[in-house]
């Protein structure tokens, strides 16, 4: 008893040196080493769908509105802002104005006006003379009418409806204000910015170097001297980098669970954390031919997923069940847990499911005498291949006999709008954590993204009702009931949503690992180095 | 002499446009292009988009016109883009080119120089331990692959110096300079050193039995010189010959080893374009090892008459 208030003396004591210690003063100064995974297609965010891309360039840019950097759960809440000094939102809900900071100055030194704001929207709705390679995110502003503008420090989105969650997607690290006057192809290979850092060089397969802009409109800020990104692909490799202290940090989210523990044990002191990254490992089904045209078949099918199963093996039990959405803690529109277990194949009990499973198997023609084989079609990286032979494992119960069909990342999205395969198992990273994202996106009758072309006119009624509802507790019980649906018809059914691990040495300061994305917290402004 | 060097010649140039022709087709015949990889990172493919791209990057002409077009190009010295990065692929494989001809040369010198006289004392001491141990060391240089041979060297210079030679541009100290290059090389190089100790070995012991080597002897001429001056350059044919194709199939090893200690080289450049079907870059890198490997069989060719007086290259 003595020894225990001794203990907590002590520890009272020290309190105050531990936060001396660990809030301190943040020092100017030092590069920032961090490896990258793989050279990216292009230094422009805009024509890109990789965070990738975000990482190492969202530090030269601003938004017009941000989720703040040092809160790891974005929601409206941690929406700030950036180029814009505030907004509102007008009284029908279909015109959203900001005012634009003053005084802020691209890289090059023109200076920063409303005109770049329509200049960027423009070209993402594909109404300027200048186009992009490629527009990923074009559907992300269906409801946009126009951007207007009034003088040189206002800008406004005029809507075709009310839409509250473009402020969403507006504050996503996918979402820069991009200069007017540089072109497309300039910004693919050396961009222009607002942001805390300049770029340097973009050297492919070799390196990206960002240098600190002098003239940020943050007084103060960032706090590095600038950034280097090497690019290494073999991961091994990456790691014993981290780890004999050549890098600072690690490619963010990208440290599996079972090299986490292997970083772990050789650099004990480095700083680890292993959060959701907003990417669903789901099932891919042509249910335009047969035989998973059959609802029996693709039931089945979802009813016979051991979801902890694949948790275990892949990630040692740190990855999560759910639907559509992300699950919370880290995710916002996630359904409670006691709905999601009402909806067939999520239910505790596998033995049961995977038993009505066979019954209707069984029903549609198939069973121990007669067993369905099929190919398992997906793409020839880890990540995707690793679970698809668990899920051939699982489907061996109800009498599928699946086999892998490794597709070439190059071939495989053709592979997959030409409806040429069965069955498939897919990534799907969602960039902002909100319905509209996700809904739109993968599960909108006739969007490119639609892989499985499931098309449901009640449930797309539903995404619209969504869409606009500004009273956020309503609008999460119409979610809650679309994302029910989508797994009860088996639309893309979601097997788990994954973890990853990030590290750093302990003497780089001011890193915050979002918890429901992972391509929006990489502006590095307040990143500093206790050395 | 001279006609046969100039019949070589032209017998390589006629190789080379072949070797174009193929390496163009082949690369088209494979699935899928440039635009769909770049269209694959935004998750979907939109036809119009897409064809738009390929207009831009030259994709729709018909296969000849763009086969044309790049021999024209090469002949100008104009390589064309690189679709990926959009800058002159000479600009991108130009400054790669010395990075990976020093780990290359380093790699040929470290199986000569290990090789050769590994071998003739392996041959030597023909069934002596010593022999057995070489052997086993031969063996094992052909057994290990180099991308786990160049992961265990990181491991252990990780776990023992708490350090790894990575690629770095401007190392800091000579010892890491040297490290730099001379660590992968040895990785990439063991296989060669064993392969080339091999048959210096096999060559040695069927040229030490030869009369001329008693005949050595008799006279009284030292071991050495039995060994270096009288047997070695009459076994060293068969090892030129090896080093020469070994040369020609570094490539290979270079990819893994380069991709291993990250070493910015044309090996893991190449591999990363093919990755990205980007056309003009593996086209001309190909067509830049195939001139090395056709030059390498020209210049061993030439190297035998140099070495040895008997043969003779007739008119």
């Amino acid at each position: 008893m003595r020894s225990v208030r001794t203990l907590a003396v002590a520890a009272l004591l020290l309190l105050p040196a531990y936060h001396v210690a660990s809030a301190g003063e943040p020092k100017q100064g030092g590069i920032l080493k961090v490896y990258h995974r793989d050279s990216p297609a292009s230094a422009s965010i805009h024509e890109e769908a990789t965070y990738s891309v975000n990482i190492p360039f969202m530090p030269v840019f601003n938004n017009l509105v941000i989720y703040k950097q040092d809160v790891p759960q974005n929601s409206m809440e941690s929406i700030v802002p950036d180029l814009a000094e505030s907004w509102a939102w007008s009284g029908d809900k279909k015109k959203l104005t900001f005012k634009l900071r003053q005084g802020v100055k691209w890289h090059d030194g023109k200076p920063f006006t409303s005109a770049d704001v329509k200049c960027t929207f423009d070209m993402l709705m594909g109404k300027s003379q200048q186009k992009f390679r490629k527009n990923p995110r074009k559907s992300w502003y269906d409801e946009v009418v126009d951007v207007t503008t009034s003088g040189d420090f206002e800008a406004s989105f005029n809507l075709k409806r009310p839409q509250p969650a473009l402020l969403a997607l507006l504050a996503s690290g996918y979402t820069p204000v991009y200069p007017c006057h540089v072109s497309p192809g300039d910004m693919r290979t050396k961009p222009t910015g607002t942001g805390p850092f300049k770029f340097v060089e973009f050297k492919a397969n070799e390196s990206i170097k960002l240098t600190r802009n002098p003239d940020y409109w943050k007084k103060g800020l960032p706090h590095l001297d600038g950034m280097e990104f090497t690019i290494i692909t073999n991961r091994s490799t990456a790691i014993l980098g981290f780890i004999s202290g050549q890098f600072d940090m690690t490619f963010p989210t990208e440290v599996s669970i079972p090299l986490l523990k292997d970083v772990k044990k050789q650099s004990p002191n480095a700083v680890c954390v292993v959060e959701p990254i907003n990417v669903s490992t789901n099932i891919i089904v042509n249910s335009s031919s047969p035989p998973f045209d059959s609802l029996d078949i693709r039931r089945a099918m979802a009813l016979a997923i051991d979801r902890k199963a694949f948790i275990s093996i892949l990630f040692e039990g740190q990855a999560d069940i759910g639907g559509t959405m992300l699950p919370a803690p880290g995710g916002l529109w996630a359904m409670p847990k006691e709905m999601l277990e009402t909806i067939p194949g999520y239910g505790p009990d596998i033995n049961a499911n995977r038993e009505e499973a066979r019954k209707l198997m069984q029903k549609a023609g198939f069973g121990p005498d007669k067993r369905l084989a099929v190919k398992v079609a997906t793409r020839n990286i880890p990540i995707y291949r690793d679970p698809a032979i668990i899920l051939i494992d699982q489907l061996k119960s109800i009498y599928i006999d699946g086999e892998l069909d490794v597709v070439e990342t190059a071939n495989w999205f053709s592979k997959v709008a030409r409806k040429d395969y069965a069955l498939g198992l897919n990534l799907t990273g969602n960039a902002v954590d909100d319905p509209d994202q996700s809904f739109y996106e993968n599960y909108s009758c006739g969007s490119e993204r639609n892989y499985t072309n499931y098309c449901n006119k009640d449930i797309e009624k539903l995404f619209g009702e969504q869409s606009q509802e500004t009273d956020v507790a309503k609008r999460k019980k119409i979610v809650w009931e679309i994302d029910k649906k989508l797994q009860e018809d088996v639309a893309r059914p979601i097997i788990y949503h994954g973890r990853s691990g990030s590290c750093w040495q302990p003497y780089v300061k001011g890193i915050t690992i979002m918890v429901n994305s992972s391509y929006n917290g990489y502006r590095y402004e307040d990143v500093w180095l206790d050395k | 002499m001279f006609a046969y060097i100039v019949r070589r010649l032209a017998l390589m140039f006629v190789t080379l446009i072949g070797i174009s022709i193929i390496i163009f087709v082949l690369l088209r015949v494979v699935p899928g292009n440039i635009v769909d990889i770049l269209f694959d990172a935004a998750g979907f493919v939109d036809p119009a988009d897409k064809a738009n791209l390929e207009k831009e990057l030259g994709l729709s002409d018909p296969i000849v016109v763009q086969y044309f077009r790049w021999i024209g190009g090469l002949l100008h010295g104009d390589l064309g883009y690189s679709y990926v990065s959009e800058k002159p692929a000479l600009q991108e494989i130009l400054p790669r080119i010395p990075i990976t001809a020093r780990l290359a040369g380093l790699a040929l010198l470290f199986s000569a120089a290990i090789g050769i006289p590994l071998g003739v004392i392996s041959a030597v001491h023909q069934g002596t331990r010593l022999d057995y141990a070489l052997r086993i060391v031969s063996l094992s240089g052909l057994s290990l692959p180099s991308f786990w041979l160049g992961l265990l060297i990181l491991m252990a210079s990780v776990s023992m110096f708490g350090t790894m030679p990575i690629f770095n541009p401007n190392p800091k100290t000579w010892t890491e300079a040297i490290a730099i290059y001379a660590v992968p090389a040895m990785a990439v190089g063991f296989r060669s050193a064993a392969l080339t100790m091999r048959i210096t070995r096999s060559s040695m012991l069927e040229i030490l039995r030869q009369d001329f080597i008693r005949t050595a002897r008799a006279k009284g001429a030292s071991e050495n010189s039995v060994n270096y001056r009288h047997a070695l350059k009459n076994a060293i044919l068969p090892v030129i010959t090896v080093i020469g194709i070994e040369a020609a199939f570094l490539i290979g090893g270079l990819i893994v080893t380069e991709t291993v200690f990250n070493i910015p080289g044309i090996a893991r450049f190449l591999v990363e374009a093919l990755r990205w079907r980007d056309y003009p870059i593996v086209q001309n890198l190909v067509m830049l090892i195939a001139v090395v490997v056709v030059f390498a069989n020209f210049t061993v060719d030439l190297l035998y008459a140099a070495i040895d007086p008997r043969i003779r290259y007739g008119d």
